[in-house]
């Protein structure tokens, strides 16, 4: 047997291993990372957006099914859990700050929330989507688990609804400091809660490591947020019908 | 470290079981996150030294995990760029809505927050 051959089956054998999958998952995040930092952390230089970008990138060359990859990678997917759970104790160090700011944090939930579903409406109604699709989009702003039992609930397409959401966070954790900068807001309180509001979980990923107040903020918003668009998308669907 | 995982573990457990037996919307991970949270508020006030060492053990464990909460979005979001297919003829459109309407809400929500912190703050004085 020659080597070629030989490599050619390592090859094969590492495909269907977890240990392939994981190494290449966390070197891609460490090069996104690294890029980030020698950016000056630029905030267009999204650490999650680069190393989803060179997975990908690795995937399509070299013609390997998504559902092989995520095989092996569901390892770092499964922590998504736990993590979320975790979210309680920065949460939790910050409720004093968070009972000060009791009254706009609700006011800011119900608006955003109900800005975030009709402003989703009225784009995509006015780009011609159709119904389904549309249906779909509606809880983009909210946690993907959440999102699609939401579209499910109202007859949207689940996974479609996943593709979008996560879309969505990746955007809004890329962009949402460009625009924030911009509209001059100062406090971080509010920063970190429009994040978690409109990108939910990769947003306050985001925030979490560039701003400890603002993370906070924004996973305070990711819980919220959840609770509240899943009561509000049937209550404003069943009014409009 | 493992005694903090092994509570975190438990309340996502316990969330996904509530989540299963009501049938609800919200996420199994986000019912266990608000139980930890309501009982950790519960425990403030215990002085027992067996409580606060697995409370500090969760603290330290929690802070681990949320430091790479970024990775673990990584698998994910490959799934979105290797089915973006889905969304065939309505690419452009679909992503037009994303990007305008994600700026929107969150310049608009952080405003409005921001807003709202001083109105009140200045009207408690």
């Amino acid at each position: 047997m020659n080597s070629v051959e030989t490599l050619y089956r390592i090859w094969v054998y590492l495909q269907t291993e977890p240990l392939f999958w994981l190494t290449i998952t966390i070197g891609a995040f460490l090069v996104g990372d690294y890029l980030y930092k020698k950016s000056n952390i630029n905030p267009l230089v999204n650490p999650v957006a680069i190393s989803i970008l060179i997975v990908s990138g690795i995937l399509i060359i070299f013609d390997i099914e998504y559902e092989r990859y995520f095989n092996g990678a569901q390892f770092i997917h499964f922590l998504l859990g736990p993590a979320t759970v975790a979210l309680a104790i920065p949460i939790y160090n910050q409720i004093k700050l968070i009972q000060k700011e009791a009254l706009s944090i609700t006011i800011t939930l119900l608006v955003g929330s109900l800005f975030a579903i009709f402003i989703t409406y009225y784009l995509a109604k006015s780009f011609g989507l159709d119904e389904q699709l549309i249906l779909s989009m509606l809880p983009r702003s909210v946690t993907a688990p959440i999102a699609m039992g939401i579209s499910e609930l109202i007859d949207g397409l689940p996974s479609l609804t996943a593709i979008i959401t996560i879309a969505t966070g990746i955007i809004g954790a890329s962009l949402s400091t460009f625009v924030l900068d911009f509209m001059k807001v100062k406090d971080m309180t509010a920063r970190g809660f429009a994040i978690g509001l409109t990108s939910h979980g990769i947003g306050t990923a985001r925030a979490m490591s560039r701003n400890k107040t603002a993370g906070i903020f924004s996973a305070l918003a990711l819980a919220l947020s959840g609770v509240a668009v899943s009561i509000i998308i049937p209550v404003v669907i069943k009014i409009f019908n | 470290m493992l005694r903090g995982f092994f509570v975190i573990l438990l309340f996502q457990l316990f969330g996904e079981v509530i989540q299963k037996f009501f049938a609800l919307v919200i996420p199994g991970p986000v019912i266990g996150l608000i139980f930890l949270l309501f009982t950790l508020i519960y425990l403030r006030r215990v002085k027992m030294k067996k409580i606060l060492n697995v409370k500090k053990d969760v603290m330290s464990t929690a802070t681990a995990i949320t430091s790479y909460l970024s990775l673990l979005f990584v698998p994910i979001g490959v799934g979105v760029v290797m089915h973006i297919s889905y969304l065939e003829k309505n690419l452009y459109q679909v992503l037009g809505v994303v990007v305008i309407g994600t700026m929107l809400t969150v310049g608009i929500t952080a405003k409005l927050m921001e807003y709202l912190n001083l109105y009140l703050q200045r009207k408690k004085k």
